[in-house]
């Protein structure tokens, strides 16, 4: 909400400055989002009378005028097209400095003396219009200083109101409170009823009376909508953001910014039959004020005449219905919208009104007489007219209930931490406007006003104790409970662990959006479904997620571009599946490496990562955690055919180690072996607690063997076979080499491995040794067709 | 006799001469071994008088003990030669890069939430985790946000369908955290929270950290140690901290916190806003089947990016989901 400070300092005015007032307010919760003055800095603005106006001699679009500044008459050539004789505009005379600094001076144009200049509303800085000279009214005192006589020193506040502080969207609320931070009442303007002059009154039907439980109406006769509202009333909806369009809307708006009423004012002659309010039918349109024409949907609050919608009820008024210069009759509306029923209406036909905004939050609910009288009142000094009875159509059953709620001294002070001695408290609650009904034994009784929709329990008046106390004026205190330790499970690692290891590995973490490309999801996993948003930012960030690796290879796309060619990343976070009925949101972890295993410097070589350097890491990564891993050649969508391995924990699949698929990568239009991993993070993280085992002082053996093998037999074969026949007594089995090439015979490999043994208790044998090795070699042999590399 | 001297005399100038460790063997054999010509002038001690014997005896020894000591101290000459000769032709260029793998680096995201955590675990809290596709039940109804609240205008939500939605806030972890468990509470999350809107200033996607304490008896005074204490350590300064009056649906009474952060041109504290929080509104305690007369709770909550953006000086938010590396590097 904005509004002029001068306006607001007519109701309270403390000895403090613009920005003490403003760190006041903002310090109360009416948070001041900025502020601007309601005018550019100039000097030497006057005043002046049109005396003449003759054409230029040697220019078209130019007049050379006689302006009088109310001691002489001086000449000066413009080009505004309203100049015209015995007009009265800012003056800006020799010596004068507008806005920018823009000094005037004496000077010819096109051949003619002139002497100042004749100012628009822009070139003052007032407003943006410059289509014209800035008229100003006929009682203009001529030779005026301009910034005194529209009293321009005055600032625009624009405060930025929570959704609660519905109180706070008129001069008054404000008004209040300040007023209260103030210690100091405010003044209102008074409100007399205005007495009719004839017996016609506008026939008003409330069909919908939930969603409108008071409407009032009244009928003001003969008006004169050719007459302009005042100038001041103009500056204060102009200062307060809102433009001046003709009496009747000015009159409405500003009591809206006074009061807080929206209004609306008819054309009565465009209302057939009379007014009722009642929900849209389906199907309805209107075209509104603004021109549009929308189709009114259910649930839609609507005023309408016997034939048809003239207003979308709290929101904005028909096209048709709405006043104009030729108006003669008024009919004026004044009532209390239901905010449930408004709510989320102005959005749904894309429409934001200060009518709606305040009816949303909640106004007075019984305002709205008030309202009239004020706007009937200030409408007659402007255009005259004979004012009719006031209609009220209400519904008591359907009105906001009113509010009595009890205060506890007690609760008040464990809540805020401290004790707030009882005048204070009951000043509070009194300048706030919520009447203390009752004192009562450990507390008070507090009535609730109409204009404070917000409040209802008994933590509603603490926290206004609280704020207008001043939370920073509340104890700092430590809290004294204690829950006691909680416990940790120590084969559990924390996620953190696992992110400090990958750093540790030369990895970046990367964090991307949970919403993906559809078209990148599609290729990375083919046979899932991304769950879609409903509305989306855009397209490539409209369905969730279903593998880490949509927003990680877009990251590996990213940084390519950027001359990055070696680029390791990982990522923790969810992944979205939709099973059935149910999501799924599972915790994942996952990477990617592309380029040079290491950074590229004399001594680290340049040979690409592949397949085992990220598996290497991922071992080392179990190891860490504690937790065994088979990896089993197998098939994914998007990974190589032959470089892709599933990841298996006691028969569980925990995820997938492999290189990008060349088809994948190049759609993606990607550079470069890409290795990718992606695991259930809830399915590593849970290792062992370490239990001792006895140290054996006896000596190991070790035996090696070369086999040629077919290639096809997958090297966890042969450590099975291997192991199973080594005996109890096996340690270690590694594979030390593995070659493949002609001199082997197609279709074959040859891996070199070395057995270590080692006895607990004793030492080994030569024999038993012997015999262990010899039972591997013939197993190797029987069960996997090897054979023996001499 | 005289033939000693000489041999002496020989010996050592030999032994002088000696350039390598097997010359100088080779000299220790010609003198000293067995049959080393000083070794065998033993020998000629037979010919002598039982009187004159012990005398040339000792001649002897005393020579072979001069030739042996001279070897002795060129051996270790030779071998201290030898070893500098080998350091020199090892020395290296040490101010070469070393070998092996680069360090990689955490998210600025993840540095800043694990030191929020690190405070508030600290201080007894938990960490929980929540669902972020939500239901609208957990995100708006039970934190007293009800379907017509102008309050959900605040939140531009995404949507799966009308019941459905991402998580505006990570708030309904509170909900979440206080139906599965019995007060006292003392729990952060951290996490991500999704609104649509993407311009400068916001993506669609960033984080918060929701905090909750409940217990029988904490008050605003104690929600303001918390906080202060927070901002605190997180910017290691002493810098001031003030709660500003607002509104949120699911606190009462409600405060934003404004942080000192620079002075304006007339050399008043530019206040910066950093976090939001209240005492739990009663409401969001029924919710949850907690007695609002025997327990009263506060609960905060913060932009992660905020905090980050502050504490590392990055300038344009988006920066932290673009992942580019040379960002990301910044905060290894």
């Amino acid at each position: 909400m904005k509004f002029s400070e001068q306006w607001l300092r007519e109701w309270v005015n403390p000895q403090i400055d613009t920005q003490e007032l403003m760190d006041q307010i903002t310090m109360a919760g009416l948070e001041v989002d900025g502020f601007e003055p309601v005018a550019g800095q100039f000097s030497g603005v006057i005043v002046g009378e049109v005396q003449s106006v003759q054409p230029h001699p040697d220019a078209d679009k130019l007049r050379v005028c006689q302006v009088s500044d109310g001691s002489s008459e001086v000449q000066v050539v413009c080009g505004a097209p309203n100049v015209r004789e015995g007009m009265k505009v800012p003056f800006a005379v020799v010596g004068a400095v507008l806005p920018g600094d823009f000094k005037i001076k004496k000077a010819k144009l096109r051949g003619q003396p002139s002497e100042g200049m004749l100012c628009s509303e822009s070139e003052l800085g007032l407003s943006e219009n410059h289509d014209g000279l800035m008229e100003l009214p006929a009682d203009a005192p001529v030779g005026k200083d301009v910034a005194d006589y529209l009293k321009l020193n005055d600032v625009t506040i624009d405060v930025d109101l929570t959704p609660n502080r519905a109180d706070c969207l008129s001069i008054k609320g404000i008004a209040r409170e300040v007023g209260v931070l103030n210690s100091m009442l405010f003044n209102s303007p008074a409100i007399e009823p205005v007495d009719s002059v004839h017996s016609e009154v506008p026939d008003i039907r409330v069909e919908a009376p939930a969603g409108c439980p008071r409407y009032l109406g009244r009928i003001l006769r003969n008006v004169n909508l050719q007459a302009e509202s005042p100038l001041w009333m103009q500056e204060k909806l102009r200062r307060s953001g809102i433009r001046s369009i003709d009496a009747a809307v000015d009159v409405t708006n500003y009591v809206m910014l006074e009061l807080g009423q929206p209004m609306h004012a008819f054309d009565r002659d465009e209302i057939h039959g009379g007014i009722v309010v009642r929900m849209a039918r389906i199907g309805e349109k209107l075209v509104l004020l603004d021109g549009q024409e929308v189709e009114l949907t259910q649930g839609t609050l609507v005023i309408a005449d016997h034939e048809k919608p003239i207003a979308i009820a709290g929101v904005m008024g028909g096209e048709h219905s709405g006043v104009s210069p030729k108006t003669r009759d008024l009919v004026l509306e004044s009532a209390y919208f239901d905010p449930i029923t408004l709510a989320g209406k102005a959005r749904h036909y894309g429409l934001h009104t200060d009518a709606s905004h305040r009816f949303e939050r909640g106004v007075d609910y019984k305002l709205a007489r008030d309202a009239m009288e004020r706007a009937t009142s200030l409408l007659m000094d402007i255009v005259g007219g004979e004012p009719g009875e006031i209609v009220e159509v209400a519904s008591d059953e359907d009105m906001p209930r009113d509010r009595v709620v009890d205060l506890r001294a007690g609760r008040l002070n464990d809540v805020l931490g401290m004790e707030i001695d009882r005048t204070t408290v009951e000043e509070i609650l009194t300048r706030l406007g919520l009447r203390v009904e009752k004192l009562l034994k450990n507390g008070w009784r507090v009535s609730v006003p109409s204009f404070r929709p917000d409040i209802s329990i008994e933590e509603d008046l603490i926290e206004e104790v609280g704020r207008i106390y001043g939370y920073n004026n509340l104890p700092v205190t430590e809290p004294n409970g204690s829950l006691g330790l909680r416990p940790e499970e120590e084969a559990v690692r924390p996620v953190s662990a696992i992110r400090n290891f990958f750093v540790d590995h030369g990895y970046q973490e990367a964090v991307t959006y949970s919403f993906v490309d559809p078209k990148v999801q599609q290729l990375v996993d083919p046979d899932r479904q991304g769950i879609a948003l409903a509305n989306p930012i855009s397209s490539d960030l409209s369905v969730m997620r279903t593998s880490l690796w949509s927003g990680l290879l877009k990251t590996v796309a990213y940084n390519q571009n950027r001359q990055q060619p070696r680029i390791r990343l990982f990522e923790t976070g969810l992944r979205f599946l939709q099973e059935g009925e149910r999501i799924d949101q599972q915790p994942m972890l996952a990477g990617v490496v592309v380029g040079n295993q290491f950074p590229e410097n004399w001594a680290n070589g340049r040979r690409t990562a592949d397949f085992f350097d990220v598996k290497g890491d991922l071992e080392s990564l179990f190891r860490l955690l504690g937790i065994e891993i088979r990896f089993v050649g197998s098939q994914h969508p998007a990974l190589h055919p032959g470089q892709t391995a599933e990841l298996m924990r006691d028969g569980e699949h925990v995820g997938w180690l492999g290189t990008l698929h060349p088809q994948v990568q190049k759609n993606l239009e990607l550079n470069g072996t890409i290795l990718m991993f992606e695991l259930f993070l809830n399915s590593i993280v849970t290792g062992y607690v370490p239990n001792f085992k006895e140290i054996s002082k006896f000596p190991e053996v070790r035996r090696d063997l070369a086999i040629i093998i077919g290639s096809e037999v997958a090297f966890a074969d042969v450590e099975r076979v291997a192991r199973k026949h080594a005996g109890e007594q096996l340690t270690a089995l590694r594979a030390f080499d593995v070659y493949e090439g002609e001199s082997l015979g197609e279709g074959n490999r040859s891996l070199a491995l070395s057995l270590f043994w080692q006895h607990p208790e004793r030492t080994l044998n030569e024999d038993e040794v012997h015999s262990l090795f010899n039972g591997v070699i013939d197993a190797l042999k029987e069960e996997l067709g090897a054979t023996l590399r001499s | 006799m005289e033939n000693l001297e000489q041999l002496v005399q020989d010996g050592l100038s030999a032994v002088e001469s000696a350039d390598s460790l097997q010359a100088l063997d080779q000299i220790r054999v010609e003198y000293l071994g067995k049959k080393g010509v000083i070794t065998q002038q033993a020998k000629t001690l037979g010919k002598l008088s039982a009187e004159e014997r012990p005398a040339a005896g000792q001649k002897i020894n005393e020579a072979k003990g001069q030739v042996e000591q001279a070897i002795n101290a060129r051996r270790n000459d030779l071998e201290r030669a030898a070893i500098e000769q080998k350091l020199a032709s090892e020395s290296i260029d040490v101010t070469l890069p070393g070998r092996g793998q680069d360090l990689g680096g955490l998210h600025p995201v993840t540095r800043t939430l694990q030191r929020i955590e690190h405070f508030f675990a600290r201080a007894g809290y938990t960490v929980e985790q929540g669902p972020e596709i939500e239901d609208d039940y957990h995100n708006f109804e039970a934190l007293n946000i009800p379907g017509h609240h102008p309050a959900r205008a605040m939140h531009d939500t995404f949507y799966f369908n009308p019941g459905t939605l991402l998580r505006t806030h990570t708030s309904p972890v509170q909900i979440r955290t206080m139906e599965a468990g019995k007060p006292p509470f003392r729990m952060i999350c951290p996490g991500r929270v999704y609104r649509c809107d993407s311009d400068m200033t916001h993506t669609p996607m960033f984080h918060q950290v929701e905090g909750l304490l409940v217990e029988k008896n904490v008050s605003f005074a104690d929600l303001k140690s918390t906080v202060e204490e927070f901002l605190r350590v997180f910017f290691e300064r002493d810098l001031q901290v003030r709660f500003r009056p607002s509104y949120f649906p699911f606190t009462e009474p409600s405060a934003e916190v404004d942080i000192e952060w620079g002075r304006e041109a007339d050399g008043s504290i530019k206040w910066l806003e950093v976090m939001g929080c209240g005492m739990v509104h009663p409401k969001v305690f029924e919710y949850c089947g907690i007695d609002a007369e025997e327990y009263r709770g506060f609960a905060f909550g913060l932009g992660v990016e905020r905090l980050a953006m502050l504490r590392y000086g990055v300038n344009d938010l988006r920066m932290f989901f673009e992942n580019d590396l040379r960002f990301l590097r910044q905060f290894r």
